[in-house]
């Protein structure tokens, strides 16, 4: 996973709220078993003329050329609900997304982002709606800059949101860190708390004995 | 203070507090389906780690199978034998109990984890998929998560998890004579909204909730992800225990006694504190019909379309939105209008009680000329209980097609799908745009609701149906 620390960049406002996987990557659009191969079909439902199509709809925030490049994404409330597809996840990451700002999440989605080096910050609709306008117009001069260490979201230098995260999705992202390799650590107390559960439950056990 | 449901699970589950709330947590069970668990599989073996313990996991082919009639491998979905092919040799590789095609245990996930008992009271169980939630009904914190999160479960039999807040939903009375599970789940819906639980679990509890069998409660549990919650519980009863007592994977004997002994103090304590209360007189629960595009947009049948002022959970853009993609306007009636195409089936309400009441509607009459009725059974189980019973010559001589299990129609994987702009009424979960293929304007309701709408081509409650000739 790639760290993450500081980022200044150009933010895409798609103020909607409900903005659920299905629109994020329809399911149409994933025909592999791959992780990749996805960006392309990030929004396919509303930023393509045709299903299965390439050519762009006018009036889409991500087609329009003075966008190109955003790596900031500002949308409105329970961002990423619906089905738990981390390709949603994956093809944000693809086509160069590195922050989502929302005024809420849906709690897989979010766990989803921090586990893919994409940062979720919540702020209120109004804080949203206000850096939407500031950025309006000259969204590539006027850059939005968020210090994950400090939790803190700038409009080119200028107007500031301070935003929380919690302290391990916070950690996970600055360091990159594989939450496996972090459990993984912690695999002798993992052994022993199912050994002593197998004498608490034993009907959960289905009686192959551990591999490790 | 005493504890929630919830709080006690959890404490018998948390490992270890790895700092800042979050916790290490025990994860008893792993189900895996060919769309997403796949993926899953195979990115660990890249990774060059194993399954922990394959004996927690089991896995289904429910997504992207085919469904017609003589299926194989073949999908209509230009990639799918690809997911399948894929999860079929991960399955094997780890050790893991598959669910095949040609399994009599064959099934969509949520359907066949409790028919089968692999979800148990008190259990934690993860899936990749969004409607684990449903299977809270047995008792246990069953939850969605994405596919890293599943390779870490299967890796290493737990999760790093920040503990959600709890809402306890209390529903009182009873609820009237042709309202089902499926009308209160959208009834909690209309009021909470999309985003109304807030990453928190939900408990159900309360007359009319533990009036429900058992289907019915996985049926109410099952919507708790459309309203944004962590997941949703029930605390387990005699109506759960009965349930389970002898189904494939349950525990027998003396282990079972022992089980059931520990099971009877899975409820909430009556002093525990919830972080959010809410009540609902079950007495209020009309039959439910969804209008838009979000399954919070939805009122009772004989009700109009709501005007933005009576939208209390949109936004001006998201409700004109949601009337443009629907086709209807604010004050349009939704009972009467016509549909192309009726739909049964899901992990909402594909169980055999399901296609029971909805044959009872079926029986005798003829779907209206024009529509297209399918009728997809959750399990492979649910597909031979319901033919041993006559309940597929009721839904064939009525004009459904009658299918093998899977997912289906419940959403567009790139194959099968209703046209752009056909009207669907669906026993499904997601109105989404698109979500039962592009262009397809989905309407929710109950199996029963369905029916009626197939017979009569329009949007209808059953008691709109004139007597059987
Ligand atoms: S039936 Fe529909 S909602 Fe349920 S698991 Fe399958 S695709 Fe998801």
């Amino acid at each position: 996973m790639t760290p993450f620390t500081t980022l200044t960049a150009i933010a895409a406002p798609l103020l909607r709220d409900n903005i659920d996987t299905d629109a994020i990557i329809p399911s149409r659009e994933i025909t592999t078993t791959a992780k990749t191969g996805l960006a392309d079909g990030l929004f396919a439902g509303w930023r393509y003329t045709r299903i299965g199509g390439r050519e762009p709809v006018a009036g889409f925030v991500l087609n329009d050329p003075v966008f190109r490049g955003a790596r900031i994404l500002l949308t409105g409330a329970n961002f990423g609900c619906g089905s738990s597809r981390e390709h949603a996840a994956w093809a944000l990451a693809e086509y160069g997304f590195r922050v989502i700002v929302a005024v809420s999440f849906n709690p897989i989605f979010r766990g989803n982002a921090v586990r893919n080096g994409l940062v979720p910050i919540e702020l209120p609709a109004s804080a949203i709606a206000a850096i939407a306008h500031e950025t309006e117009g000259d969204p590539a001069t006027r850059l939005v800059s968020v210090d994950l260490p400090a939790e803190r979201l700038t409009i080119s230098g200028a107007t500031g949101y301070d935003f929380r995260l919690e302290p391990e999705a916070k950690a996970m992202l600055i360091a990159g860190l594989d939450a496996i390799d972090l459990t993984w650590r912690h695999r002798e107390a993992i052994a022993n708390f199912r050994a002593a559960d197998h004498v608490r439950r034993p009907w959960v056990y289905r009686g192959q004995s551990e591999r490790h | 203070m005493g504890r929630t449901l919830f709080a006690k699970i959890w404490d018998q589950h948390r490992i270890m507090d790895l700092g800042d709330g979050t916790e290490l947590v025990l994860i008893d069970r792993i189900l895996l389906h060919e769309r997403t668990g796949g993926v899953a599989l195979q990115s660990l073996e890249v990774a060059g780690r194993r399954v922990n313990d394959p004996s927690q996991v089991f896995a289904t082919m429910d997504h992207v199978v085919d469904t017609r009639p003589g299926r194989t491998d073949a999908t209509l979905m230009p990639t799918g034998s690809a997911f399948i092919a894929a999860t079929r040799r991960a399955a094997r590789a780890a050790g893991i109990r598959l669910f095949d095609l040609e399994d009599p245990g064959q099934g969509i996930v949520h359907v066949i984890s409790p028919e089968q008992a692999i979800m148990l009271p008190g259990l934690t169980l993860v899936c990749p998929d969004s409607h684990t939630c449903s299977q809270g009904a047995l008792g246990g914190l069953a939850w969605g998560i994405g596919s890293t999160e599943a390779e870490h479960a299967l890796a290493t039999s737990s999760l790093r998890v920040r503990k959600p807040a709890t809402m306890r939903i209390t529903v009182s009375g009873r609820l009237p004579e042709g309202s089902t599970a499926k009308d209160l789940a959208l009834h909690v819906l209309a009021r909470i909204g999309a985003a109304g639980a807030g990453g928190a679990v939900i408990e159900y509890t309360g007359e009319a909730v533990r009036a429900l069998d058992v289907e019915a409660r996985l049926t109410l549990c099952n919507m708790a992800t459309e309203a944004g919650a962590f997941s949703a519980l029930i605390a387990p009863d005699d109506t759960v225990f009965a349930y389970l007592a002898g189904r494939a994977f349950a525990p027998k004997g003396e282990l079972w006694a022992a089980a059931v002994r520990a099971w009877r103090s899975l409820a909430s304590d009556p002093d525990a504190r919830f972080d959010t209360e809410l009540s609902f007189d079950a007495a209020e629960v009309a039959p439910m019909v969804s209008w838009g595009t979000s399954p919070q947009h939805s009122v009772p049948l004989g009700h109009e379309v709501p005007s933005l002022a009576q939208a209390p959970h949109d936004t001006a853009d998201s409700h004109r939105r949601a009337l443009d993609y629907m086709g209807l306007h604010g004050g349009a009636a939704l009972e009467g209008l016509p549909i192309d195409a009726a739909f049964i089936g899901s992990c909402t309400n594909s169980r055999l009680s399901d296609l029971r009441r909805a044959a009872a509607v079926l029986a005798g009459r003829h779907v209206a000329a024009g529509v297209r009725a399918i009728c997809v059974p959750g399990s492979s189980r649910v597909k031979a209980e319901a033919e041993a019973e006559g309940i597929d010559r009721v839904f064939i001589a009525a004009g459904f097609e009658w299918r093998e299990s899977g997912c289906s129609m419940c959403f567009f994987a790139g194959g099968e799908s209703f046209a752009a702009g056909q009207r669907v009424i669906s026993s499904t979960n997601r109105n989404f745009e698109s979500r039962q293929g592009a262009g397809v304007r989905t309407h929710l309701a109950s199996p029963e609701t369905v029916a009626a709408s197939a017979i009569l081509g329009r949007i209808a409650a059953p008691r709109r149906l004139a007597p059987p000739p």
